[in-house]
């Protein structure tokens, strides 16, 4: 699954999330998610709208529980004692 | 050069966290790091079976420095490989000090500051062409490598006095000069330092010690395929255009500062570009370079990437939250900051910040979003892990390791560095090999029959033993 961190809010104006699924290698896939940027940027204003919108709408709900997910795991593995660790964090300067 | 050396050295933070009243301090954990690895070689320096050394550095930082690689592509793996080595070592050793009786936890980062102004680095080195003016060479490399921290950042939250700022590259603020000898103060873009560790009548080492130690293996990709692809345009003449910077130090600073990437910086001859702008000129550069000489498909694929990657930092950087380190760190710290409604003076964004770069896979925020399938990946575990104890098949630290391994099965003593192999009881058998690219580990196997069949005392590689 490709898109936990993304933000609902946003989505759309990213490139296409199926991009991901694309078997291509890395640098193509790179150059492809471009064209899809420019191409599908009409796409972004009409989908507010009309069954395009709904879609939107149930994938941005999706995103959102897979993102709360995320955020329980960091919260599951951040140091507890944050604050201190972070004070006695000092290292010498090395190269 | 179109066939060409690569090594980075990676050094990392270290820490040990008591859980009881019991400490040890960092210079006795260090040694624990050492406990696993099997050698008849100084303590504290070791080179692996990968080819890779590992040793304590200034500073009581573990610094691994992967073995000599041919491509970039290559290098990326050996690196991470270096991190899943460590992760190992750190497994282990945390086990040795609890048998210690001292309950805690060893933590490893991969980054370059502490939050109260310490740096450690993580530096590039590539084997150059001893024909090529070396000043040269750097003043066309430093607008270059100032400006390119807006792929290659790995980020960080700084606390100024008028509040926290999220800067764009970690090591960028302990920059204080353009070229300079000395690594530990002073630091500078490029290091003069010219160890080749091969022919010196031929080569010479280029020295980067600006850069960052990146998670994402597409921002470390990048970072590295993008300098080499620049680096042989200078080899070849092919830069037209003079983007000497009027003051590199300020502008490395200015630009670290400034997350839009946009900012204007000013050349010598007087005009003002943006980070982005600078690089575009390069990339354009590099596009038509790529057409008329003959280079790798490593260097197409970055330039490739370049181009996309200067594309979305133009229109909308927050694409690039799958890729590139500062951009993935700053989403994972603004979407935990929105869920706990604070805000990113939180203390807890400065672990955030930090844990992003922990080894130990478990525990490291990179490695959570990775295993989410939050983060692009160009390699595969399976190559990573490969590449923990195989060395690379194309340059001499093949030799080094298959050395590695058949003095280990023969029980032979050695000694080693990067272009010297030194074996036998008194360790007066002595191999050189002055050239990189060589790979002919007959000749090792060779040398070893030899040693067994003098019949030389066996030494029996005894383990290492911490003193506390």
């Amino acid at each position: 699954m490709a898109t936990f961190i993304r933000d609902p809010k946003t989505l759309g104006t990213h490139r296409q999330v199926d991009a991901q699924a694309d078997p291509m290698p890395f640098y193509l896939a790179a150059g492809e998610q471009k064209q899809k940027n420019k191409g599908g940027g009409g796409d972004d204003g009409d989908g507010e709208k009309g069954e395009g919108g709904q879609k939107l709408a149930e994938k941005g709900d999706e995103l959102k529980e897979e993102m709360d997910e995320l955020l329980d795991e960091i919260d599951n593995v951040l140091e507890e004692n944050a604050e201190e660790f972070v004070k006695n964090y000092v290292q010498r300067g090395g190269e | 050069m179109q066939k060409r050396i690569y090594g980075i050295e990676t050094e990392y933070g270290i820490i040990f966290t008591p859980e009881g009243r019991k400490t040890l301090p960092v210079e006795k954990a260090i040694r624990f790091l050492f406990e696993k690895l099997i050698t008849t070689e100084h303590f504290l320096n070791v080179f692996l079976e990968n080819g890779a050394r590992f040793y304590q550095d200034t500073g009581c930082h573990p610094e691994y420095a992967t073995p000599e690689c041919a491509a970039p592509g290559q290098l990326v793996i050996y690196d991470k490989a270096g991190e899943r080595i460590l992760e190992d070592l750190q497994i282990y050793a945390e086990e040795k000090i609890r048998e210690e009786r001292i309950p805690g936890k060893l933590s490893i980062f991969k980054n370059n500051t502490d939050f109260v102004g310490n740096s450690y680095g993580c530096h590039e080195n590539y084997l150059v062409d001893r024909d090529v003016d070396f000043y040269y060479l750097a003043e066309q490399l430093i607008p270059f490598l100032v400006t390119r921290q807006i792929y290659t950042g790995a980020g960080k939250v700084f606390q100024t006095q008028d509040g926290i700022h999220y800067c764009v590259s970690q090591r960028a603020q302990h920059i204080y000069q353009k070229i300079s000898g000395t690594t530990t103060n002073d630091r500078s873009i490029i290091n003069t330092r010219d160890e080749p560790h091969a022919d010196r009548e031929k080569y010479r080492r280029l020295h980067v010690i600006v850069g960052d130690s990146n998670m994402s293996e597409y921002t470390n990709f990048i970072k590295v395929g993008t300098c080499s692809v620049v680096l042989q345009m200078i080899e070849d003449n092919y830069i037209n255009k003079d983007f000497t910077l009027r003051n590199p130090v300020k502008a490395i600073k200015d630009i670290t500062y400034d997350a839009s990437c946009k900012r204007k910086i000013r050349l010598d001859n007087g005009r003002e570009y943006s980070p982005i702008e600078i690089q575009r000129e390069y990339c354009e550069m590099a596009q038509k370079y790529i057409e008329q000489y003959p280079v790798t498909d490593d260097h197409k694929k970055a330039v490739i990437m370049w181009q996309y990657v200067l594309d979305c930092l133009d229109t909308d950087p927050n694409k690039l939250d799958r890729q590139i380190d500062w951009i993935i760190k700053r989403k994972l710290i603004q979407s935990w900051v929105d869920r706990h409604k604070t805000d990113w003076s939180d203390p807890r964004v400065l672990m955030l910040d930090l844990q992003y770069h922990d080894i130990r896979r478990e525990r490291s925020l990179y490695y959570l979003l990775e295993r989410k399938g939050a983060v692009e990946r160009l390699f595969t575990d399976e190559e990573v892990d490969a590449a923990k104890s195989t060395p690379p098949q194309d340059t001499r630290a093949r030799m080094r390791g298959e050395f590695i391994k058949l003095a280990r099965e023969n029980s032979i003593q050695y000694d080693l560095d990067w272009s010297n192999i030194r074996l036998g009881n008194l360790l007066n058998v002595r191999v050189i090999c002055n050239n990189p690219f060589e790979t002919d580990t007959e000749k090792v196997a060779e040398l070893v029959r030899t040693i067994q069949k003098t019949n030389l005392r066996k030494t029996s590689l005894s383990k290492l033993v911490i003193q506390s």
